[in-house]
């Protein structure tokens, strides 16, 4: 269904509007730069109360049906809002695991009663959502996970560690992988998909401080916690199935996402304009020659990623190596916006000593902080490194 | 707010489309390595009849306007030719006779339609353009007299052995002007052929001290126009040297996946794999940058974000290709130091890529100033 352009325009003014009333300001304290670094009770507070007011206006769910919660709108209305969120420099809205994830595996293979108990208070913000897949000694082989599942009467019994556990420690749920038979010829086939309980006994989620110093990541610990069996999704046994559809929703291969709005966009732009007032050897910083060639490379960069997105919709010009660019995305963008936060942060001289916290710290620390958090996406969702080795063997067809 | 980023255009025509796929499956059929090894010993460095076959697919006139002859598809189709000429690492006098129809068309007046009748119909033209070794600096130094008369010479003049047609760049009265030579007027003495580091290009050293221009243009036109030229000429050598770094990368895939080292394929050892990977994400980046300049230029003086996108490609395609070529060479061992082996020609072509037109150190000097001042 095309929505007409004028609809969309009408609605957009409308969008508009309300944000420019609506977005909160600064609220005093630092605001996490995407949904894996929520870390403090006033962060979540806050972010909790803006998704709900965001959802309240009916701004949220834009494509969602409407029984469930949402406006039951064609999804190019959530495009639109999604784009004011990024104009206003709106905060984050947060429950990106329900929102992003759960939500949509939910409408597409959930069972009426598990869209009905869920979906709305995804939307709303008042039940929060993690995703118990990654384990200690299974961070890429996702196929090896050890945690277990136990039937028991109503109950199944889990017993197990899951780490990396964004928003762990406030969630309700967790979208959990869990391996109920320890028998089947095939690893993947021994697994469950469960829509788990977090707060009931035995579910332990330990925050993780990074190298930001700041919380998001949790470890879970699983002692003979006892879940409801109604939990499990599908069936024994499918649960491989259900992770690798989860998958292609987080990776936004498939969409349904309530909102794309899950981190801070940090552009060129944002550091072009932030250095101007810098100083080096008593000359403005963008005197400097050797600053100046840097900041060229930067942008440069900048350009070929978003030329890059653009030649991916024109096949004459993409097919000596068809793959290429949709594969190479998350290796290029990720590394070059390290580089792009470490520049921010390495132009500011003596300033640069000072992070977080610091009242004279340049913008709080923004871009020593950024460039730390960084991290987060070269190493998170497969390493640049394994990156590399994806791009030789699927685009460059070089042996493993 | 405007973004520093500026445009982001990027548009492929059918005709852009179709000139591809007749460039490359033409090249593919006549300029297969072996022929381009031949070339390299030949005194012109390609065959006549090949040259006429291009100019019969119309790749002399493709940009020029159809009242003289020629396409009027716009610059941006010819750079899916040049770059399939760079892939097949073709030389030929193609780019050098572009870029003077483009001068003259850009710089003269009613009076040039013969000339550019001529170029379209497949006669050799160039422009003698610089003075010395800097792409950077004015190049306007050989005079030309109020009657006519050059003094000066010209240092890596393009196709001068083959030209018919000299576009003579130099001042008059202390103006920007071009002078319009024909090989006809110049002694055999007045040319020196060059020795090129890339063994698919012809050029020389050419001495126009006392030729009479048969014309000269000038005025306000010529500056803009010399300006375009340069802009042009950068994305025409980026073009062919993403052609360029496109093969070179695929000759280094071809042996990765069949040499053999301490008992495995040695495009198993991420050493080799990941920096191929930087290589082929540099000619995507160059190919990018291309295609975007084409979508930029018009007939008319180019503008910012064209000049911007011109001289990114360039700095992104040169530097590409004189990396591709360098990593060839070590890529294949001991067999890569040879002269039969094919990194020969791609460190080479690498190596003219890099500076021809500028370097990324100049035109990422000029980038800043258009960037961040």
């Amino acid at each position: 269904m095309a929505e007409s352009k004028e609809a969309l325009q009408t609605f957009q003014r409308d969008v508009a509007a309300w944000m420019k009333e609506n977005v909160p300001g600064d609220p005093g304290f630092l605001l996490p730069l995407s949904f894996l670094e929520v870390g403090t009770e006033q962060q979540l507070d806050f972010l909790r109360a803006w998704q709900n007011k965001l959802w309240s206006a009916g701004f949220l769910g834009m494509h969602w049906p409407s029984e469930y919660g949402g406006q039951g709108m064609d999804p190019a209305y959530q495009g639109v809002v999604d784009r004011e969120l990024g104009r206003f420099n709106a905060p984050i809205i947060f429950n990106t695991i329900g929102l992003g994830w759960t939500g949509p595996l939910l409408l597409e293979m959930g069972t009426e009663a598990e869209k009905a108990k869920y979906l709305k208070h995804i939307l709303s913000g008042d039940e929060i959502w993690c995703q118990g897949f990654s384990e200690p000694d299974h961070g890429s082989d996702l196929g090896a996970v050890q945690t277990r599942a136990v039937r028991d009467g109503d109950d199944y019994v889990i017993n197990g560690s899951k780490i990396w556990t964004t928003l762990g420690n406030y969630a309700d749920h967790m979208i959990l992988l869990a391996r109920t038979d320890t028998t089947a010829e095939r690893k993947y086939d021994g697994l469950s998909f469960f829509l788990s309980p977090m707060k009931v006994a035995g579910v332990d989620a330990v925050p993780i401080r990074k190298v930001t110093g700041e919380y998001g990541f949790n470890q879970v610990f699983f002692t003979d916690a006892r879940i409801p069996a109604e939990t499990l999704m599908l069936g024994e046994g499918k649960g491989w199935g259900v992770a690798m559809k989860t998958l292609e929703y987080e990776r936004g291969v498939t969409a349904g996402q309530a909102t794309g709005h899950w981190m801070v966009s940090i552009q060129i732009d944002d550091l072009i304009d932030d250095l101007r007032d810098f100083e080096r050897d008593g000359a403005p910083l963008f005197d400097d020659p050797s600053v100046r060639d840097q900041a060229v490379g930067l942008i440069m960069d900048a350009k070929a990623l978003s030329l890059s997105g653009r030649r991916m919709g024109i096949p004459a010009l993409t097919s000596d190596f068809p793959m290429g660019l949709p594969l190479s995305s998350k290796y290029r963008g990720t590394e070059w916006a390290r580089r792009m936060k470490l520049f921010g942060a390495a132009m500011q001289g003596a300033g640069s000593a000072l992070y977080v916290d610091d009242g004279d710290a340049h913008r709080g620390g923004f871009w020593q902080r950024a460039y730390f958090s960084n991290f987060g996406a070269t190493i998170g969702g497969g390493t640049s490194q394994v990156q590399a080795n994806i791009i030789a063997e699927h685009v460059l067809g070089l042996p493993k | 707010m405007t973004s520093v980023l500026g445009s982001v255009s990027l548009k492929f025509s059918e005709e852009q489309g179709m000139l591809m796929d007749v460039a490359r499956g033409f090249l593919q059929d006549k300029a297969p390595t072996d022929k381009i090894r031949e070339f390299l010993e030949s005194e012109q460095g390609y065959e006549a009849s090949l040259w006429s076959e291009m100019v019969d697919l119309g790749w002399t006139g493709i940009a020029l306007p159809e009242t003289v002859g020629g396409a009027g598809l716009g610059l941006g189709a010819v750079v899916p030719v040049i770059e399939a000429m760079g892939h097949a690492l073709l030389g030929t006098p193609l780019i050098d006779t572009t870029l003077a129809g483009q001068l003259l068309l850009r710089a003269g007046g009613a009076g040039d339609e013969d000339l550019l009748g001529n170029i379209a119909a497949g006669k050799i033209a160039t422009v003698a353009y610089l003075d010395g070794s800097d792409w950077g600096a004015e190049n306007t130094g050989l005079q030309i007299a109020a009657d006519g008369v050059l003094t000066g010479t010209k240092y890596l003049v393009g196709s001068a052995g083959e030209a018919d047609t000299f576009l003579v760049v130099g001042n008059a009265g202390g103006e920007p002007a071009v002078a319009v030579v024909e090989a006809s007027q110049l002694d055999a003495s007045a040319i020196a052929g060059n020795t090129l580091i890339d063994l698919t290009k012809r050029t020389a050293k050419v001495d126009f001290s006392g030729i009479v221009a048969r014309s000269v243009l000038t005025g306000d036109k010529v500056q803009a126009a010399l300006r375009d030229f340069r802009l042009l000429g950068a994305l025409l050598a980026a073009a062919e040297a993403t052609g360029s770094a496109a093969r070179c990368l695929e000759v280094i895939l071809d042996y990765l996946k069949t040499r053999k080292q301490f008992g495995k394929l040695i495009g198993s050892y991420q050493a080799l794999k990941h920096p191929s990977v930087d290589i082929y994400c540099g000619v995507e980046d160059g190919r990018s940058f291309c295609y975007h300049a084409a979508s930029l230029l018009g007939d008319d003086a180019f503008g910012r974000d064209a000049e911007i996108a011109c001289r990114m490609a360039k700095v992104s395609a040169g530097e590409t290709m004189a990396h591709a070529g360098d990593r060839a060479v070590q890529f294949h061992g001991g067999i890569g130091f040879t002269w039969d082996c094919d990194s020969t020609l791609f460190i080479r072509r690498g190596q003219w890529s890099r500076q021809v037109f500028g370097d990324a150190i100049h035109h990422r000097k000029q980038l800043a100033a258009l960037l961040l001042d």
